[in-house]
């Protein structure tokens, strides 16, 4: 295991790093530097490739593949769009990166437009932010007067200009061609693909989409290397992820691991979760977000094979959809023996039924659907063929929509039916005991 | 619609405010300030006419369907009247992980009212909203940008108790 743990969060303890003042003193802007005087944006582009570092928005697309395909036909703007709309339950990463340490952000955003070549960039942030997008528009305004943004970037002859925009409630338009929608003003329907936003994005022009986290990593990579970020890892999965960490733990927040240390590690370790609440047991985790198939306790620590279980994009995906999972956003949700599942998976199919864009009738009307199976099982008015059902719905959404929403809706569903059948069943065999209060639910308050 | 409502003017701070958001855009690309503006709009009256929508399609050349279409789409523009203080309660699964359902029985008999209704006083409305994204912060709401957070029952009582004075 290489030595280097902390890429995007070494500096996120220092008071005042808000500040370009502290920022700067810390080394910050000194990937512009070298990216603007010192390289092409070709060797950008070569290095993140190296990098080998996935899209940290959940889908762990290659970032540097994903550069690659930008289309670059003469005399058409190319546009970098920084996805910052993070909504997904569970994920609060890019919350705590862009309101503790927003500069590395607006760095980031440099240097990649830089080795795109594009000259106007937007950060789209959930609306409900709007403090957070206070803080990236002043960090913007003091990088603009230090000279790292606006016409002819440290006398290169690069223009950059940054605009953050508010998004308005919607968790789709974290997908990335409804986020381009929502940008033109419009409901945050996804598009059809092809074309992809490679080439034909933001108002039609050649457009790259990247999570803030996978942006805020490419300064240390211009520093650094591409080699040297792919030596921290294990494989496929290189690089450092920030884990959001929340529920039954007893440190809940923001962690940023090497990939490839245990699951375990990561829950044990007073490093990072500090373990199950004290006095309890783990019963399930979520590990991606909630759009991953959940994990009952036998199959957190080790897969089916016996395999020890890792933070990597492999190790929680193995066993697919039987006995794994995936990394996801890294949404880390942590469920005791307090937690009801049936509760929790009612809870997370209400969710994707509230926002759902309704452009496809699987989605649109299959997620209502689950959520109203899941709501009568849940007040003990449910029948053993609902669980059936509920199986039918999900696999019905599954693959039938244009945009990922259907699978995400469907996914923790049929894992929850899956691993935690007989809880669906008691449910429906003690409909008394299934709605009294107290008897069974969703945790107490962990931090009261 | 009422004779109120028909007199919607933003401030003229804000006019100039539109006006800057408008250039940040491509030539011919000034729907993109729709989001924008419409957050502007919210911020002055609180809530989002008929009447200011119409306007906002004027300020910015568009069909006022284009208006209606989006903020019927987006969750955070309230299309009816509330009150001084909206309360964005988060309910989705993480926060109830940390307790959040409690909390929030506490909050409404607190309140003396259920979810989207407002007290008598007009001072609080309730709303409950999907995630927050704070979910290890939880649980949590937002009143207008603030957010609060790791709620509990006696943390309620002093913000709504704050709030009232």
């Amino acid at each position: 295991m290489a030595e280097i743990t902390k890429i995007l969060t070494e500096h996120t303890d220092k008071p005042g790093i808000e500040t370009y003042k502290v920022y700067r003193e810390n080394g910050g802007y000194n990937a512009v530097e070298k990216a603007l005087k010192e390289m092409t944006s070709e060797a950008i582009v070569e290095e993140v490739k190296k990098s080998g570092m996935r899209g940290r928005g959940g889908a762990g697309f290659p970032m540097g593949m994903k550069w690659s395909f930008l289309a670059k036909p003469e005399g058409v703007p190319r546009y970098l769009v920084c996805n910052a709309d993070e909504s997904e339950p569970g994920t609060f990463k890019d919350h705590y990166l862009m309101k503790t340490i927003p500069h590395l952000l607006i760095e980031g955003m440099i240097v990649s437009s830089f080795a795109l070549g594009a000259n106007k960039g937007f950060i789209y942030v959930r609306g409900e932010l709007m403090y957070v997008i206070k803080i990236l528009e002043q960090a913007i305004e003091e990088a603009k007067e230090a000279g790292f943004l606006g016409k002819n970037i440290l006398g290169t002859g690069f223009d950059l200009e940054l605009i953050v925009q508010p998004g308005g409630g919607a968790y789709i338009c974290g997908e990335e061609t409804a986020l381009l929608e929502s940008l033109e003003g419009k409901r945050g329907n996804p598009r059809n693909k092809p074309p992809f936003p490679a080439v034909k994005g933001l108002y039609q022009c050649p457009t790259v989409v990247n999570n803030v986290e996978s942006i805020a990593n490419t300064p240390w990579i211009v520093l650094n290397g591409g080699d040297k970020y792919a030596s921290i890892g294990i494989g496929r999965s290189t690089g450092t992820k920030l884990i959001s960490a929340s529920g039954h733990i007893n440190k809940p927040g923001v962690y940023e691991v090497p990939l490839g240390i245990s699951v375990r590690e990561f829950m044990e370790s007073d490093e990072y979760c500090g373990g199950v609440r004290h006095g309890h047991q783990l019963k399930a985790l979520v590990a991606g977000g909630s759009s991953v198939p959940i994990l009952p306790a036998e199959l957190v620590y080790t897969t089916a094979e016996g395999n020890e279980r890792l933070m990597t994009y492999e190790s929680l995906a193995d066993g697919g959809f039987v006995s794994g999972t995936m990394l996801g956003s890294g949404g880390f949700i942590v469920m005791d023996e307090t937690t009801c599942i049936v509760r929790n998976t009612w809870n997370f199919a209400r969710f994707y039924a509230h926002e759902s864009c309704g452009q496809c009738s699987p989605c649109r009307e299959g997620t209502g659907w689950m959520t109203k199976v899941l709501e009568r099982i849940e007040n003990g008015k449910g029948s053993m063929s609902d669980i059936d059902l509920l199986v039918d719905v999900a696999k019905k959404i599954e693959g039938n929509t244009i945009c990922p929403l259907g699978d995400a809706a469907a996914w923790p569903v049929a894992s929850a039916i899956r691993h935690f059948r007989d809880e669906f069943e008691w449910h429906i065999t003690h409909p008394l005991e299934a709605t009294r209060p107290g008897a069974i639910y969703m945790g107490e308050p962990v931090l009261a | 619609m009422t004779e109120i409502e028909e007199k919607v003017v933003l401030s003229p701070e804000r006019l100039v405010k539109v006006q800057e958001i408008i250039k940040r855009y491509p030539e011919g690309q000034q729907k993109s300030a729709l989001l924008p503006i419409l957050h502007l709009v919210q911020e002055q009256f609180g809530w989002i006419s008929a009447p200011a929508m119409d306007m906002v399609a004027e300020l910015l050349d568009l069909q006022p369907v284009e208006v209606y279409e989006v903020t019927t789409f987006y969750t955070m523009f309230h299309l009816e009247p509330v009150g001084k203080h909206v309360i964005e309660y988060c309910r989705t699964g993480p926060c109830c992980n940390m307790g959040a359902e409690g909390v929030y029985e506490h909050l409404k008999s607190k309140l003396g009212i259920k979810e989207k209704e407002t007290t008598s006083d007009g001072v609080f409305t309730l709303k409950e909203v999907e995630c927050l994204a704070a979910c290890g912060w939880g649980p949590c709401f937002q009143i207008r940008e603030k957010f609060y957070l790791h709620l509990s029952n006696d943390k309620v009582d002093e913000i709504i108790d704050e709030l009232r004075k």
